[in-house]
């Protein structure tokens, strides 16, 4: 029973504070999952993967997934709910009797702080993840790992340029597709 | 227009945006734009800039905020409550099958290493969103100095493993900036 009501709860808080999209979800359901031991870094970004491959809503996609590893259909249902609901509810209020409150400028206030917050910890979470990812634990030091090291370096040396200075629209699932090959490639061997 | 018909139609007009379209909110916008705007007609153009401007200052999946803005627009609370189930049923139905066979796929070698090269990409997808966020931002000594003082202590955090908590980050940002506008608005008052 716990655990459906801990699915409950931990998509609720994502669903409440998740301002600016999909990426701005990430660091609050890493938060989540990582706090009850439900996924790793590496199962996560598993996940994110998919959830970018697949269609629909980012933050759905991830919720539905952590729901069902830990909780079946049920646990599906209830995290998938729980994320979406307060979107639900904000909306109709915005619409039915706040419908002032958006150009309210202390709301404007409140949101001109969270904005950059959420774009700092977007910032954090990025780098956290790739450095969780190429520095493995061995004792108190953290050791290079090769392998890791050159997916990334050869990723961020294709991504970075071609969107910045050749300014190519360059679809994350091409990058994702690009990353899979070097992984078959570079671990295969 | 019958009132039932256009619950069906918003359940199932949603249905397929969700179906179809890949990539998250910022892909899925200009789609519910084209379909709900110009085939349907359900709003105007210049009600889809506002519900644009909306789900950015709302939480949750943009895409969520759109379907029950449209859905409440044209059949009220049943409607709402049927173009958001479109939208998140062909989601729940693909993932929910992918989480049954994951596992197992994962165990075939070449699945698996493919997977640990995804990886890499995740990170730099993750950090590509951030730098797209931050050049758009409009910055002022509050801002970037909320910026940057949420990325060193997350940051920080992580690599000594002391565990800082986003909400908790995004709370004390909420409440230091209001703080600064009614300050400024009290020294704005007296001086008038």
């Amino acid at each position: 029973m716990r655990i459906y009501l801990e699915l409950f709860l931990g998509f609720l808080q994502v669903g409440c504070f998740s301002f600016g999209g999909a990426y701005a979800a990430i660091p609050l359901i890493r938060d989540v999952v990582i706090a009850y031991g439900w996924l790793d870094d590496e199962a996560l970004s598993y996940m994110i993967a998919i959830s970018e491959s697949t269609p629909g809503p980012i933050m759905v996609n991830l919720a539905t997934y952590v729901g069902s590893s830990q909780g079946g259909l049920l646990g599906a249902f209830l995290a998938t709910f729980a994320v979406i609901f307060p979107a639900f509810v904000i909306i109709l209020l915005v619409l039915v009797i706040l419908k002032t409150l958006l150009k309210n400028p202390a709301f404007q206030a409140v949101l001109g702080g969270l904005k950059p917050c959420v774009i700092g910890i977007i910032l954090a979470t990025g780098l956290n993840m790739s450095i969780g990812y190429i520095f493995a634990p061995s004792g108190e030091m953290a050791v290079l790992q090769v392998k890791p090291f050159i997916i990334t370096a050869l990723l961020a040396a294709i991504w970075f340029p071609v969107k910045y200075l050749r300014k190519k629209k360059f679809s994350p699932l091409t990058l994702i597709a690009i990353a899979a090959c070097l992984g078959v490639v570079v671990y295969g061997l | 227009m019958k009132p039932k018909n256009i619950i069906w139609e918003l359940f199932a007009t949603f249905f397929k945006i969700g179906l179809f379209t890949f990539g998250g909110g910022y892909a899925m916008l200009p789609v519910i734009g084209s379909i709900c705007v110009e085939d349907k007609q359900w709003i105007t153009h210049d009600e889809m800039m506002n519900i644009t401007v909306i789900a950015e200052s709302t939480p949750g999946p943009m895409s969520i905020n759109c379907a029950t803005y449209v859905g409440y627009q044209q059949g009220r609370v049943l409607g709402s409550i049927a173009a958001t189930a479109g939208t998140v049923a062909p989601s729940f139905l693909i993932i929910y099958a992918i989480s049954m066979f994951l596992d197992n796929f994962l165990e075939i070698t070449f699945i698996a290493n493919a997977f640990r090269g995804i990886q890499a990409a995740v990170g730099i997808l993750i950090l590509d969103a951030a730098i797209t966020m931050l050049r758009k931002m409009h910055h002022t000594r509050l801002s970037t100095a909320i910026f940057a003082v949420a990325a060193v202590l997350l940051l920080a955090g992580d690599l000594l493993a002391v565990h800082i908590s986003s909400i908790a980050l995004m709370v004390a940002a909420g409440v230091i900036s209001f703080a600064v506008f009614a300050v400024a608005g009290r020294k704005g008052g007296e001086g008038a």
